[in-house]
């Protein structure tokens, strides 16, 4: 595969074969070089085959021989079994299941980790000063209080209703459309058009709605690709995707890596390449995942690469699913198009185009579980509505929406608020890095910035990249999402969410680095 | 250019369950303005006590607006996406299972995980219990849904166990075998058993025996029981005695943590159905298998419950004296309509299988039909449907493998609409060929006598 220090072992992957691969692989090159094709084959060859007889000699003890066993089962025919613990199953009593098992297992990913470490130790300036500040999770406390505002006046008629309203108690605990109540739809294909500063209207016919972002891409997945098909995923990218695609759908992401050289924005070569070297492993690649604005690094994909990439799409017969849910969190000069945008004006293939989008980040409202699904393509529209009956939104959440949303005068306020206080932030905390020498990416959207530590990494690797991790998190206390965790290629990069810190945080999260930083040099 | 998932048609989305509620929403009866309409009785939903959910709403402005001793806690809510759930939220239902449950059983809620209703609970089971191609057994007629929630993207299949209306359609020792065996024939791994109980489309609620054959034969077998509890609290015929959770039956056999059968027991509840709140989308999923809570519990980022509702139900459920007398009222107002409905249909000359639980009837209508064959009730059901004027599920739809049952629901309209209804059915049941049903009646007159005389499993007069 790539030449990358990272080797991220695929956890289904049995671990005998791994090993054999981890050999196996370097050898080649090395005997292929040299040794021409006939000895580049037959070499390697050979150490396989004493390599497999060595492990079967050396295995812990099989389970019981088959007459033995069906002998205990006398009445009972044997089942085929397609589970991967046959052996075992037969004897003993049925297990979970083999993704229930590999689900189960504690997380290994630094992103995950980092995660679980702050909620058993979080920072509080009162009463826990010596915490772990959360740099790791993607949220934005900063125009809360407007928020917060808005609802203590306006919750309990939302919800309730007022006089003479046709809002009553049985129009919320009643079933309604698993896709979304259309009236949230409505609101919220306008709140969509504010965040674009109306460059774009959207059809609320086109809106699916679900319990968040989450569980919108994966019926995406689930839609657009089948068990074993791939997404090319442009890298570093979002941690999540790698639970949130591949933990039940079976569709794998290809990362395409991109470089600091390119302040990783992603070309159409690579794309082409990583599409290719698919096809000749036999994998066959449905569609292409961007964000946009991007996460982890916060770049914006420039229009003319948008074309170019549906062009890319209509070529190979592929998908393109554009998350864009920063798209209201900018707070640079760029412009930010969304691909809904050159959809609307150009006269192109428009059912492979899906866009994702939620609340969570633009609007601050995780805990309310509101995400979208927007496509021109009817069959799947269809198809995702009717999985919606798995992640629908709650009914007195979807009331609360409809209410927010639909004050367009509000929303404006609040979007137009919101980036100033993003942006300050960012200036604030880049400044903060830069006296520590650390630079940062360019970026002009998202709550996060990327900042290039590897002027403070013991080795330049991955291992390298997480001893300084966890001497930050540890040391530190402070959580911040290494570039591993982000398939990013290149070692060092870590991503440090800043937007739910305030003013006075920031010196702080500055000087915490610091005594780290002088450690390192 | 879609998946398989995307394109197929196994998810029973065309099922006649789901045609006859295209047929209702094309021509919705309205009391005024369309009183020719077809009538709703397909849909399990308790109207019946929104009254009470009002009120209680009405008089605790605070949880409404997401307060707590005056101090609010919106932003807290707001950013609350923790997948392990509202600590308060889990702990009030916990107890309020146990509740249910006459307090025999006690719940932990580190084993409880929510999600977005019990059909993601159901689903999201499945994805722990079975990987694609193996199966479930399912006691027939069972809840067209199924169909849908299990085999769709787990890619399960279902085995039925086929339950007869000559005991009541309850679970036998041999129907286990016999679905077991066919399992084995298909070259399928049967990982489990789920059953609903009380029962969907029945309304009853599984006796002491059934419960023994079910566990038997889940030990030998050694597979994992899911019971989908969601209807435990609409038990509207003295509760303490007649259902009997399998929580309760497993410590009444005295199998603890010790034993086996242990970790492979899972419950699913739901408020949509016991608490008239399936807007609100809360369901959850109750396990002894800690592996299974985990990969739930990381699963259920794929459908969480919005915090603010997990906010307003843990304020409701700690009101204990609103939540006692909610089930009391709620429980006496179903047995009343259920009677109402049972009675209605015996003056047309229908009968109805003895039920003491849910929002719906087991209707027997095989001597209106022609012939007793599946083609004959679909006759029968689009005649009910365009005729009539009533939107019933047919027992097809169901699974069950004898023609001419009918779910009939009662809950979700109001007494006024099933007046009526029952009026509709008995012009219906009077209008039918007198000949004919004289025919079938002689021939079904002596099967009536000898079920008469073993256990009467029909519905007699209502106040019984």
């Amino acid at each position: 595969m790539t030449q990358s220090h990272r080797t991220t072992e695929p956890e289904h992957r049995k671990p005998t074969t791994a090993t054999a691969m981890r050999l196996i692989v370097p050898l080649q090159g090395v005997v292929q070089g040299r040794g021409g094709l006939i000895l580049g084959s037959l070499i390697p060859c050979a150490l396989f085959y004493f390599l497999q007889f060595y492990l079967k000699r050396h295995r812990s003890p099989n389970p019981p021989s088959p007459s033995t066993s069906s002998s205990n089962l006398a009445g009972l025919p044997r089942t085929s079994s397609r589970s991967t613990l046959s052996s075992r199953g037969s004897l003993g009593p049925v297990r979970i299941s083999a993704r229930g098992i590999s689900i189960a297992k504690p997380d290994d990913s630094p992103y995950y980790i980092g995660l679980n470490k702050f909620r058993d130790d979080p920072y509080d300036k009162i009463n826990n000063p010596n915490g772990i500040i959360q740099l790791g999770l993607a949220e934005n406390t900063s125009c809360l209080d407007l928020i917060e505002k808005w609802v203590s006046e306006n919750l309990s008629d939302s919800i309730m209703g007022r006089d003479g309203d046709d809002l009553s108690i049985s129009g919320i605990t009643t079933y309604q459309p698993f896709d979304g109540m259309m009236e949230l739809k409505v609101a919220m294909a306008g709140f969509m058009s504010q965040v674009l500063g109306q460059a774009v209207s959207f059809d609320p016919s086109q809106i699916v709605l679900t319990a968040g972002a989450t569980p919108a891409v994966e019926i995406l997945c689930f839609c657009l690709a089948d068990h074993g098909n791939a997404l090319l995923v442009p890298s570093p990218y979002y941690p999540g995707f790698d639970r949130d695609i591949r933990f039940r759908t079976g569709v794998e992401l290809i990362p395409v890596h991109c470089r600091s050289t390119d302040n990783f924005a992603f070309s159409i070569t690579a794309l082409d390449q990583a599409f290719n070297q698919a096809r000749k492993r036999g994998v066959k690649v449905r569609g292409i995942l961007i964000c946009n604005p991007a996460n982890p690094v916060g770049n914006i994909i420039p229009r003319e690469t948008l074309y170019e990439l549906l062009d890319f799409a209509r070529e190979k017969n592929i998908h393109v699913i554009s998350d864009e849910i920063y798209g209201g969190s900018i707070f640079g000069n760029e412009e930010f198009v969304s691909v809904a945008e050159i959809l609307e004006a150009e006269e192109v293939d428009k059912d492979r185009v899906h866009i994702i989008y939620g609340l969570s980040k633009d609007l601050s409202l995780p805990g309310f579980r509101t995400g979208v699904i927007y496509s021109y393509n009817e069959s799947v529209l269809a198809a995702a509505k009717k999985l919606t009956r798995f992640c629908s939104i709650s009914a007195p959440t979807q009331r609360l929406l409809i209410s927010m949303l639909s004050d367009t005068k509000f929303i404006q306020e609040y979007l137009e608020t919101n980036k100033r206080r993003i942006k300050k932030l960012y200036d604030s905390f880049v400044a903060g890095l830069k006296q520590l020498g650390i630079r940062c990416s360019e970026s002009s959207a998202g709550l996060y910035c990327w900042a290039d530590m590897s002027g403070l990494i013991p080795s330049y690797s991955e291992k390298g990249e997480l001893e300084l991790w966890d001497k930050l998190l540890n040391i530190a206390k402070i959580n911040v999402t290494p570039g591993s965790a982000c398939h990013c290629i290149e070692p060092g990069w870590f991503r440090c969410c800043f937007t739910s810190l305030t003013h006075e945080d920031i010196p702080l999260v500055i000087e915490r680095i610091q005594k780290v930083a002088e450690t390192c040099k | 250019m879609l998946s398989r998932i995307a394109s197929c048609d196994s998810h029973g989305q065309d099922s006649s369950y789901f045609l006859g509620w295209e047929a209702y929403e094309n021509n919705p009866y309205d009391q005024l303005h369309n009183p020719s309409g077809i009538i709703q009785m397909g849909l399990a939903e308790n109207q019946l006590s929104f009254d009470l959910l009002e009120s209680w709403l009405a008089s605790n402005q605070e949880a409404v607006e997401l307060k707590r001793n005056g101090e609010s806690l919106f932003r807290e809510l707001a950013l609350f996406q923790d997948y392990h759930g509202f600590p308060d939220a889990k702990k009030e239902l916990v107890k309020l299972m146990a509740r249910i449950r006459g307090n025999k059983v006690k719940f932990d809620l580190n084993k409880l995980v929510l999600t977005a209703g019990s059909t993601a609970a159901n689903e999201t089971l499945m994805f722990c219990l079975a990987d694609p191609g193996d199966a479930f057994l399912l006691p027939t007629p069972y809840y067209p849904g199924f169909d849908r929630d299990l085999k769709w993207r787990p890619g399960i299949e279902i085995v039925p166990i086929h339950c007869s209306s000559s005991n009541g359609f309850r679970i036998t020792i041999s129907a286990l075998e016999n679905a077991y065996q066919q399992a084995q024939t298909l070259n399928l791994k049967v990982k489990g058993v789920l059953i609903t109980n009380p029962s969907n489309p029945l309304g009853t609620a599984m006796t002491h025996q059934e419960l023994n054959h079910l566990i038997n034969f889940s030990k030998s077998k050694r597979i994992h029981i899911v019971s989908d509890e969601i209807y435990s609290g609409t038990v509207f015929d003295s509760p303490s005695s007649s259902f009997i959770s399998i929580m309760e039956a497993v410590m009444d056999r005295n199998i603890g943590e010790s034993d086996d059968l242990w970790s492979r027991i899972h419950i699913v509840y739901s408020l949509s159905k016991d608490f008239s709140m399936p807007g609100f989308r809360v369901g959850m999923i109750y396990s002894n298998n800690e592996r299974v809570v985990s990969a739930a519990t990381k699963m259920s980022s794929f459908g969480l419950v919005s915090s603010q509702t997990q906010y307003l139900l843990s304020r409701m459920l700690s009101d204990k004296k609103f939540t006692c007398n909610y089930m009391k009222e709620n429980r006496k107002r179903l047995r009343k309509r259920k009677e109402m409905l049972v009675s209605g249909l015996k003056v047309a000359g229908i009968r109805c299988l003895k039920s003491n639980a849910g929002l719906f009837c087991w209707v027997d209508m095989r001597h209106l039909l022609v012939s007793n064959t599946f083609e004959a009730e679909k006759e029968l059901w689009k005649k009910i449907i365009f005729e009539v004027g009533l939107n019933i599920s047919p027992g097809s739809s169901c699974h069950c493998n004898e023609p001419g049952w009918f779910r009939i629901c009662f809950a979700n309209i109001t007494e006024e609409t099933l007046q009526v209804a029952l009026q509709r059915i008995k012009v219906f049941a009077q209008s039918c060929n007198p000949q004919m049903l004289l025919l079938q009646r002689r021939s079904i007159i002596g099967k009536w006598i000898s079920k008469l005389s073993s256990s009467s499993s029909y519905d007699q007069e209502p106040g019984r």
